[in-house]
């Protein structure tokens, strides 16, 4: 704040408070009296008349009271411009200190657990307690309060994983976020309508529920050209790519027909959060930890 | 001064009563219009996009920010939960400011990028699919209505004159980008610019 109006605040604030000052001794001095009179102010309004006592004592020590309390405070706290205060409080310094001492607190309880290897931390009961409550803070959102995912979101329980599960694999997806991406039609964008459904069915029959079997064999071309790419030649898929095992059965986006073609035709994008910016290393660890516990 | 040439002077009065009640005012609130806190964005806050704008008018027709806020106190309890305290540098092209009072539902000050789209698009659709507990409505017609984008020239360039840094470029080219959109797509790139001008937690 420039010093025009540091002043500026300044003057107008302690003005205010010896204004306020002013006039209760100015209005007390007319009064000749401390004690209650019969004394009217003299106006007569259909007969009513306004009696012209003084303020009661106690009220009026309570403003003078009020008004020394003001000054105390603009002494303490800031308030009069540029002026910090003798106490030198801000809200951002309390709260500075509010997560300083929360930190010096519960960074001692995750750092036990920071250096702990996810395999051996996953079986530590008081680690699991607290990477339960923040799975359930940040993960369950999407992932589901038991990990076990929704339409778009994958299932943590069932040891199918898109990037990996080995411990390394849970920590960068949680440090960095994953970006999954489809592109519609895979790597062949000039995909005929036949071959959609061709492709569908090649995919189908890899778990035995093919709709017709001629489609699904001519697919197997459409997939060799379009799909091997990501989805390898024998579609169990590529975790460096995040691109899913198509053989096991388990389905991100809907297992029937019209869900996979949909997929095919339009493409998938899917992202994980990158959580590095929110929770610490050792929080992080903890998670993983939790993570990994749910499907080993 | 005696009470009754006040009393008998309403000219006199009028003065009095304006004097008394714009202390406040002129204590507290007009040293801010020139206040550099409160008038320079923070390093690397851009004026919302001609699609964002548009996902911000929806954000106001639906009456998202009745129930949530956007403004993070300097508490650790809310830092903890939704990231860097909120700082008025963030709001200095926001007319009107959305910080709302109430919160029925979590502050949404730094969503942006805390889902994936396709969450929020699962969320907007049918908020119980992927929250239980949730007691936010759904709002199914966002993806069946497509935005109107023959107002966007025009609300971005009364932003202009208030002091938002549009160039006439992207003036021009606002009713095109946001022409066929559906209003989901809007409110979902509103939702995920949120806050991400300052990324650090604290």
């Amino acid at each position: 704040m420039s010093t025009f109006w540091s002043i500026w605040i300044s003057v107008i604030v302690l003005g205010t408070i010896f204004g306020c000052w002013w006039l209760l001794m100015a209005t007390r001095k007319g009064q000749t009296t401390d004690t209650e009179t019969d004394r009217t102010t003299g106006h007569s309004f259909d007969g009513i008349e306004e009696l012209d006592n003084p303020l009661p004592k106690w009220w009026f020590y309570l403003f003078i009271a009020t008004c020394i309390f003001a000054l105390g405070y603009l002494a303490l706290y800031p308030g009069l411009g540029n002026f910090q205060g003798l106490l030198g409080w801000s809200s951002t310094n309390q709260w500075e200190a509010e997560v300083q001492k929360a930190d010096a607190r519960y960074s001692e309880l995750y750092a036990r657990y920071g250096d702990t290897p996810v395999p051996e931390l996953a079986e530590n009961e008081d680690a699991m307690k607290m990477g339960q409550r923040l799975f359930a803070n940040n993960c369950a959102v999407c992932h589901g309060s038991a990990g076990r995912g929704s339409l778009g979101f994958p299932n943590l329980t069932d040891n199918d994983w898109l990037y990996g599960g080995a411990p390394d694999n849970i920590l960068t997806t949680l440090h960095q976020g994953r970006n999954g991406a489809m592109p519609a039609k895979g790597t062949m964008p000039n995909m005929t309508n036949e071959q959609v459904d061709q492709v569908v069915n090649f995919v189908l029959a890899y778990s035995g529920r093919e709709k017709d079997a001629e489609a699904a064999k001519a697919g197997e071309a459409v997939f060799a050209q379009g799909c091997v790419a990501c989805h390898g030649a024998d579609g169990k898929g590529n975790q460096a790519l995040g691109a899913p095992n198509l053989t096991d059965n388990i389905w991100l986006y809907g297992s029937t027909y019209d869900w996979i073609r949909d997929t095919v035709v339009n493409g998938r994008q899917n992202q994980m959060p990158a959580q590095s910016d929110r929770l610490s290393d050792d929080q992080i660890q903890i998670l993983a930890a939790y993570v990994y516990s749910l499907s080993n | 001064m005696k009470h009754e040439i006040v009393e008998k002077n309403l000219g006199l009065m009028i003065v009095l009563i304006i004097l008394t009640i714009s202390g406040g005012f002129l204590a507290e609130v007009v040293p801010l219009f020139f206040s550099k806190d409160t008038n320079e964005p923070v390093a690397g806050l851009e004026p919302l996009s001609a699609l964002e704008l548009e996902g911000r008018d929806i954000y106001i027709r639906e009456g998202c920010h009745v129930c949530h806020t956007q403004q993070i106190r300097p508490f650790r309890a809310e830092t903890e939960r939704y990231g860097h305290y909120s700082v008025a540098g963030e709001f200095v092209y926001e007319r009107p400011f959305l910080w709302g009072s109430k919160r029925t539902g979590p502050d949404l000050a730094r969503v942006g990028g805390r889902y994936s789209d396709a969450w929020q698009r699962q969320h907007l659709y049918d908020p119980r699919s992927v929250v239980p507990e949730s007691n936010m409505p759904a709002f199914p017609w966002l993806f069946e209505d497509r935005v109107d984008h023959t107002d966007t020239e025009a609300k971005m360039k009364t932003l202009q004159t208030l002091g938002v840094p549009y160039t006439d470029e992207q003036i021009a080219e606002a009713a095109a980008e946001v022409e066929g959109k559906f209003e989901i797509e809007a409110l979902v790139a509103y939702l995920q610019q949120l806050g991400t001008v300052i990324s650090e937690k604290r």
